[in-house]
Parts: C-alpha cells; structure tokens; sequence
C-alpha cells in the first residue's frame, strides 16, 4: 500500500554546465558553478515605497510565486540579500537612504529598478523627486510599466539571473568596475 | 452659532482692523493685520461663547501681482463643541514675510508652520524649530512661490534620447 503522498514529477531543474564526466567525478569551470548557484538563489531585499510595492507583494505571493526562481525568501537586512528591488517613486529626501541600504549590502549585489518611478522619475518630473535611481546607485536591470505587472517583475528578474549566472568571477574587482563605483563616490 | 454672531463678536473687539469679510460656500472668512494675527487667535480660543480651539489647518498662497501683499497665510480655525468654522487670513510682503508664530497656542502649528515655511518661505517669528520639514535640507528656494517657470528646456536630469521628451 502506497503512502498517500503525492510527488510532483513536473520539477524542472537546471541545466548542468559544460564539462567533462567520468565514473564517479565532474569537470567544469569554477564561475559555470558559482553563477549557477548565484543566480538560483538571489535574496532578494525590497524597497518598497508606493504602487510598484503592489504589484511586487503579488509577484511574491502564491499566483505568480517568485519562490520558483530561488528568490524564496525576502531579507529585511541588507546584509544578507544579493538582489535590492527599488519598487516605487523615490524622493530626494529618501535618496540618502536608498544610498545607505545599497552601501550595507555585501558584494556581490545587484540591483533592479522596479516600474518607470523608479527607472525615470517617471510621471513625477518635478522638484522634489529624484529622476531615476541611477543617479545615486549603479542599477543593473530596469522593468518598465506604470505599474509593471508581476510578469514583468518576474521578466526583469529572469532577466537578472541571466546576468548574474554569466557574471565573470574576476568583474568586481576590475577596474571597470571600480570606475563605475567611483562614478557614484562609492568607496 | 451663526457667522452673524462671530462677526459681532469679533467687530465688538477689534472693531476696523478686521477687514475682507466673506463667505464663500457659508464658511466665514476675514482678514487680519499681519501684527495682530496671534491676539485675535487668542480671543478666538479665550472667549467662552466662540471657543475656537482646534487649528485644523495653516497655509500660505503666494498672489504676485499684489504689491506689498505677496504671501497670504490661511488659517483654518474649528470650534468642536458647536461644529463652526472660519478661516483667518493674513497677508505679508515677500520681502519681510515675518508672522508671529501661533505654535505656542495650537502645538499642531507646529509642524505646519515648519511646512508653510519649507514651502513659502514665510518666516514665523518665535518658532522653537523653524527649519524644512518635507523638502530636502540643502534646498535653497522655497518651490510652492509663483516666481519659477513651468519647465526649463535646458535642464539635464531627464535624458531626452532615452525617453524621448
């Protein structure tokens, strides 16, 4: 008699990366793993300020379900997460503290701009908000939509992911890149 | 309690200087010189019959092509035992905008005055804390003065080639 439990046989697992198999050993090359690991298991860290926070708690709940990406759960520390989701209009006063958030994430971090506020300014192109969050901290994907749907979160963090698992191991600390912190007065 | 009864009230006590009186959509609304602003606010509150105790909200508009006039500052003043209210107004010049403070009377004026302030630049003589409240700190114009132009072409926060402006 057969336990009454039910296995889902519709996983879907990653693909391995190239390299070379024997009986009982594996080959490949040190970044394949550690990208794949990277970017099957982002932390991700909101900040969340108005309607794009919205639709992120939708894209974190149970329909759309993040969890199935390896951004299972969300880090209210930025000390633990890899992932900073800007979602929502940032003013020039919480700029400062956005700043403060990203410099308290340890490398490697990445960092999504959620919806056209946070990319643009967006409708709010006025004194007091900051017209686009690149302009105090360096962001790797943009999501458009006004709001975005949470197919479109999800878009912008697969898009992610695919950055991060081809990131090359020897990026952070090149000199590219510590021009594009310094470009920020980061460090 | 009716407008025709503040109206007397306040005429009995301060006679000419109380000027503009008004009701737009019922609500009573007059003008006071700018030096007397606090000492009818404390009549409004002492006096048993008016009772006028809760500042509900305070606020500058900025008129200019009133010369001498520019900044007006609006005070919304509720009695809550006999559901009345009445809005109090003051005008100042841009050069000089110097009110007496009305936090020591109302504790909400307080913050409002701080953001009458961030926003006019109308300076409220004797307050305890008068710096920005919601406007960043190195700001150095007040945004809500009628005095800047709608958009200026020339500005380089928005790039025009991503977003097509």
């Amino acid at each position: 008699m057969g336990r009454p439990v039910q296995y889902n046989t519709k996983i879907k697992i990653v693909k391995m990366p190239d390299g070379y198999t024997g009986e009982g050993f594996f080959a490949t090359s040190f970044d394949k793993v550690v990208g794949l690991a990277r970017a099957n298991s982002l932390w991700p860290l909101p900040f969340a300020t108005s309607c794009c926070g919205i639709e992120f708690m939708a894209t974190m709940g149970s329909h759309y379900d993040l969890g199935r990406f390896g951004a299972e759960r969300m880090g209210f520390t930025p000390r633990q997460c890899d992932m900073l989701l800007v979602a929502g209009t940032i003013a020039k006063k919480m700029a400062p503290i956005l700043r403060q958030v990203y410099l308290q994430m340890a490398e490697p971090r990445w960092v999504i701009a959620i919806g056209a506020c946070a990319s643009t300014g967006g409708i709010f192109d006025s004194y007091p908000v900051l017209q686009g969050i690149d302009q105090v901290i360096p962001v790797d994907v943009y999501v458009p939509g006004c709001p975005p749907r949470p197919e479109g979160i999800i878009d912008g963090i697969l898009k992610l992911q695919d950055l991060v698992h081809n990131e090359s191991l020897r990026r952070r600390g090149s000199e590219q890149y510590k021009g594009l912190l310094e470009s920020y007065n980061i460090q | 309690m009716t407008n025709e009864f503040i109206k007397q009230k306040l005429t009995d006590k301060f006679g000419e200087q109380i000027t503009n009186w008004e009701e737009p959509y019922g609500m009573l609304t007059f003008t006071v010189p700018a030096a007397q602003n606090l000492k009818v606010m404390q009549y409004l509150y002492d006096e048993e019959t008016l009772r006028f105790r809760f500042l509900t909200d305070l606020t500058a508009v900025h008129f200019p092509d009133r010369k001498g006039e520019e900044l007006s500052v609006v005070y919304h003043l509720h009695n809550l035992v006999d559901n009345a209210r009445i809005r109090m107004k003051i005008y100042v010049p841009i050069e000089t905008p110097d009110v007496f403070t009305a936090s020591q009377l109302f504790s909400a004026a307080n913050w409002m005055e701080r953001e009458t302030y961030d926003f006019f630049g109308v300076n409220f003589v004797g307050h305890p804390n008068l710096i920005r409240i919601l406007n960043v700190d190195e700001m150095d114009y007040f945004p809500m003065r009628k005095e800047y132009p709608m958009e200026d072409p020339t500005r380089i926060d928005k790039d025009d080639e991503m977003f097509g402006r």
